[in-house]
C-alpha cells in the first residue's frame, strides 16, 4: 500500500494524539452523527433490508469463491468489447501499467475520478515520480490533494476539514493546480462548491487522459460500474480520449441481475440516499476512445485464501461501519495509518499489508468489539469475528504473553482460582489507587474496584449458598 | 429442570454482591439454582485478546463443568454472548485443524474437535443472561422488586448487539415499584470498555466513557444500571473518580431489593 504510512506510530499512540484535538473531535462527531442519522432513516424504509443484506453476502461469496471463472470470463468480454485487460500482481506492477500506458499518449497529467484502489497502490505518487500530475476531481479528494493532506474516511476523505478550514485550503492553495479561488470566497457550501466547479471544469475539458477505478465488474458482459454523487466521474468517464480503470479482482459481480441488489444497499449505507445520483458504466471502448483494465490483485489472494478473513474482501466500500464507529469517531481516520481507515480498515489493511510493522499489528486491537459495524453492513461482514481471529495471528509481546499465560494457569482450575482470590481479599488493603505498566491506563481516568472480604464461591461454600 | 449459575469470574472475584443478589432473586421466584463449584471463566477475555490456545481451553472446561445442565444462567450478557456466539465459532475454527500442529505430526489430543463442536452446538441454546432466564424461561417481568430511586439503564453492547436482550431488562425494571426509569442519551453506543480495549487503547476508552458518563449525568439519576458489572466497573470507575455521586448497580441487585430491606 501507499509509502506515506510506513514507519507511522502503532494505532494506539497516533489515537491519543488525535483525541485531544477538539476541532476534530467536534467536525467528526457532527459529520458521522448526520450520516449516522440519515442511514438509518432511510434503511429503516425498506421491509426487505434484512433479505437484500442476506442475498448481498450470498451474492458476493459466490463470486469469491469462483473469482478465477469470473475475471476470466470478464477479460474475455472486455476484449471483446475493444478494451484492453492488464493484470497487476501488486502496487508496483499496476503502477508501472499505469504510468506507461500514460507516458505512451505523450500526456503530462490525468484527471481521476476517486477511487480507493488507486489510492491504496499510491498511483497519484508514484506517476509524480515520473513527471505526470493527476489532478483529483472529487471534490473531498480535491481539498485533500490541495491541502497536502492524506484522506480520513473512505466516502469523505475530507470529513477531518470543515468548511472554515476548506476555504482556507482553496484560497491558499488553488492558485498552483489552476484556476485560483475567486476573490471573496465565503465558507458558504454553495461558494465553496462554485469554487471547485469552476477550477475543475478547466482539469475536464483539456484532459485527455482518465483515470478510474470501479465499484462492480459485471462478468458476464466486460461492464464497469462507477457510483458517485458529484457528477465529476462522468465527466472523466465520457470526455478524455482514453480511459484507464484501476480495479481491485473483489470487485467482479457475475450478472447484471447482481447489481439490482447492491445499487439499493449501498446509496443507501453510504450517503444515505434512496438512490445514486450518478451511476456510470460501460463496456470496453466506446468510438474514438482507448479502454484499458488494470485488474490488481495487491494481497487480495492472500486474503481469499483465509476463510475467516475473506468475508472482507466482500465489502463495497460505503462507510456505514466507519460511521458508527465510536473508536474511528474519536480517533479520526489518520490514526489507521491506511487509505482504509475505521473497522474495515481495521480488518482489511493487516491482511493485505500482512502484521509485519507494529501499526499493523495494532490495527486489530482497534476495536472494543462493540458490533455496530457488524450491524450496519450492507455484505454482512461480521467485522469483530475478523478482528479477534486476526487478533490471534498477530504477534503479543512477551510481557503480555507471560501475563495472559499466567492468567490461563489460575482459571485453568477452580483451586487455584480460589486461592488466588483469597490471596486477594486477604492483602486487600494494600491495593494501589493506581496500578504500575500498562495497567496504569486503567487507573488514570478510574478508579479500580475494591477487593471485596470474599468472594462469591467462598461465600456459596460457607453459607451453602445463603441457606446457612 | 436443573439450573446452574455462571457467576463469571469478574462477578465471583470482584463483585459477589451481584452473585448474592442473583441467587436471593431466583429463589424468591421459586427457582433453586446450583453452582458447580468447578467453574472458572468462560475464556472471553483470552480469546478476544488473541490469545485462543488458553481461551479453548477454558471454553472446554466450561463445556465440562456445565454441559450437563438444563439451563445456565449468567450475570452477564457479555459471557452469556461468548458461550452462545463465540463457542461454535471456536469449535469450527478447532475442527479446521490444530494452530500448532504437535510436534512430529502425532495425532491429534483426545477430546478431540467433534466432541467440542457438539457440546458448544448443546450449549449455546441453554446459556441465558439473567433477564432473559426471567423473561423467557420464567416468563416473569414483575419480580416483586422495591426500589426508590431514579434508574438510568445502560444497555451494554454484547447484551444489546450480541444477544438482542432487546426490551426485556426495561420491562423488568418497568415493574420495580418506586423505580424512575429516566431514559439514557445516546444508550446504544459502547462505553468503551471492550475489556483489554481499555488498557490497550486507553485515550479512545477514556474518551469514550467521558461521553458515556456525561450521558449518564444528564439525565439527573441516582443509579446507572446494567447487565454486566465489567461495563459498569469501568462507568463506575470514572464516575467515581469524577466524584459524580452516581452509583453503578447491577441489574439483579435492583430486581432482588425489596420493600423488608429498604
Amino acid at each position: 500500500m501507499s509509502g506515506a504510512f510506513l514507519g507511522m506510530p502503532a494505532f494506539p499512540a497516533n489515537a491519543a494524539h488525535a483525541v485531544q484535538d477538539s476541532q476534530l473531535r467536534y467536525n467528526l462527531r457532527k459529520a458521522t452523527h448526520t450520516i449516522r442519522g440519515k442511514r438509518a432513516a432511510v434503511v429503516g424504509e425498506l421491509p426487505d433490508w434484512a433479505e437484500l443484506r442476506a442475498a448481498a453476502a450470498a451474492i458476493k461469496d459466490e463470486a469469491l469463491r469462483d473469482l478465477d471463472t469470473h475475471l476470466l470470463t470478464l477479460e474475455a468480454a472486455v476484449t471483446d468489447a475493444g478494451g484492453h485487460v492488464h493484470w497487476a500482481a501488486d502496487a508496483e506492477e499496476a503502477n508501472r501499467i499505469v504510468t506507461d500506458l500514460v507516458k505512451a499518449t505523450g500526456e503530462t497529467s490525468v484527471v481521476k475520478v476517486k477511487s480507493m484502489a488507486t489510492q491504496e497502490i499510491g498511483l497519484n505518487e508514484a506517476l509524480a515520480a515520473q513527471g505526470i500530475t493527476a489532478y483529483e476531481t472529487d471534490l473531498a479528494e480535491l481539498i485533500v490533494q490541495l491541502g497536502d493532506d492524506w484522506p480520513s474516511h473512505i466516502l469523505v476523505p475530507a470529513i477531518h476539514r470543515n468548511r472554515s478550514e476548506i476555504r482556507e485550503v482553496f484560497l491558499s492553495k488553488m492558485a498552483e493546480w489552476g484556476r485560483p479561488a475567486p476573490d471573496g470566497l465565503t465558507d458558504e457550501p454553495r461558494a465553496l462548491a462554485e469554487a471547485a466547479r469552476l477550477h475543475l471544469r478547466e482539469k475536464f475539458l483539456s484532459a485527455k487522459v482518465a483515470v478510474s477505478g470501479a465499484n462492480f465488474m459485471v462478468a458476464e458482459t466486460g461492464t464497469l460500474v462507477v457510483l458517485e454523487s458529484e457528477g465529476n466521474g462522468r465527466m472523466c468517464l465520457t470526455l478524455p480520449e482514453t480511459l484507464i480503470s484501476v480495479v481491485g479482482i473483489e470487485k467482479v459481480v457475475p450478472s447484471w441481475r447482481d447489481l439490482e441488489v447492491f445499487l439499493q444497499l449501498l446509496p443507501r449505507s453510504s450517503t444515505g440516499e434512496r438512490m445514486n445520483p450518478y451511476t456510470s458504466t460501460w463496456t470496453g471502448s466506446a468510438e474514438g476512445q482507448e479502454f484499458h483494465l488494470v485488474l490488481l490483485d495487491n494481497g487480495r489472494t492472500k486474503v481469499l485464501a483465509d476463510e475467516v478473513g475473506r468475508q472482507a474482501l466482500r465489502c463495497i466500500r460505503c462507510s456505514a461501519c466507519l460511521n458508527v464507529c465510536p473508536v474511528y469517531e474519536r480517533a479520526g481516520g489518520h490514526s489507521y495509518g491506511s487509505v482504509y481507515p475505521g473497522p474495515i480498515g481495521a480488518i482489511l489493511t493487516p491482511q493485505l499489508r500482512g502484521m509485519g510493522s507494529e501499526l499493523d499489528r495494532s490495527l486489530p486491537y482497534a476495536s472494543s468489539l462493540c458490533g455496530a459495524c457488524y450491524d450496519v453492513c450492507p455484505v454482512a461482514i461480521d467485522i469483530p469475528e475478523v478482528l479477534v481471529h486476526l487478533r490471534a495471528k498477530a504477534r503479543h509481546s512477551p510481557a503480555e504473553r507471560a501475563g495472559m499465560r499466567a492468567a490461563g494457569w489460575v482459571l485453568d482450575k477452580s483451586v487455584r482460582l480460589a486461592k488466588a482470590q483469597r490471596l486477594g481479599s486477604r492483602f486487600r488493603r494494600l491495593a494501589p489507587k493506581r496500578l504500575p505498566g500498562p495497567l496504569a491506563g486503567w487507573t488514570d481516568t478510574r478508579d479500580i474496584p475494591e477487593i471485596p472480604a470474599e468472594s462469591f464461591r467462598d461465600w456459596w461454600k460457607k453459607t451453602d449458598g445463603g441457606r446457612r | 429442570m436443573r439450573v446452574a449459575l455462571f457467576i463469571t469470574c469478574v462477578n465471583d472475584t470482584l463483585f459477589p454482591g451481584t452473585g448474592r443478589a442473583v441467587v436471593s432473586l431466583l429463589r424468591r421466584l421459586g427457582c433453586e439454582v446450583e453452582f458447580p463449584a468447578a467453574q472458572t471463566c468462560c475464556g472471553q477475555m483470552h480469546v478476544n485478546t488473541g490469545y485462543q490456545d488458553e481461551g479453548v481451553r477454558l471454553a472446554r472446561h466450561f463445556l465440562d463443568v456445565f454441559g450437563d445442565y438444563d439451563a445456565v444462567v449468567a450475570p452477564s450478557g457479555s459471557c452469556a454472548a461468548m458461550v452462545r456466539e463465540q463457542y461454535p465459532r471456536l469449535a469450527r475454527a478447532a475442527a479446521a485443524g490444530p494452530r500448532h500442529a504437535p510436534v512430529g505430526g502425532g495425532p491429534r489430543p483426545p477430546g478431540g474437535s467433534s466432541a467440542f463442536s457438539r457440546a458448544a452446538a448443546e450449549m449455546a441454546p441453554k446459556v441465558y443472561d439473567l433477564s432473559e432466564f426471567l423473561v423467557d424461561v420464567l416468563g416473569v417481568t414483575d419480580v416483586g422488586a422495591y426500589f426508590p430511586h431514579r434508574v438510568t439503564y445502560h444497555p451494554t453492547c454484547h447484551s444489546l448487539r450480541g444477544l438482542h436482550l432487546g426490551d426485556r431488562p426495561a420491562r423488568l425494571l418497568a415493574q420495580v415499584r418506586g423505580l424512575e426509569l429516566l431514559p439514557l442519551p445516546g444508550a446504544e453506543e459502547c462505553c468503551g470498555f471492550g475489556g483489554t480495549f481499555a488498557v490497550k487503547n486507553p485515550a479512545i476508552s477514556a474518551a469514550m466513557c467521558g461521553d458515556k458518563v456525561r450521558g449518564v449525568l444528564d439525565t439527573g439519576a441516582e443509579v446507572l444500571c446494567a447487565a454486566d458489572n465489567s461495563c459498569l466497573m469501568h462507568i463506575g470507575g470514572a464516575l467515581k473518580r469524577q466524584r459524580a455521586g452516581v452509583r453503578v448497580m447491577h441489574l439483579a441487585e435492583i430486581l432482588a431489593a425489596t420493600e423488608v430491606q429498604a
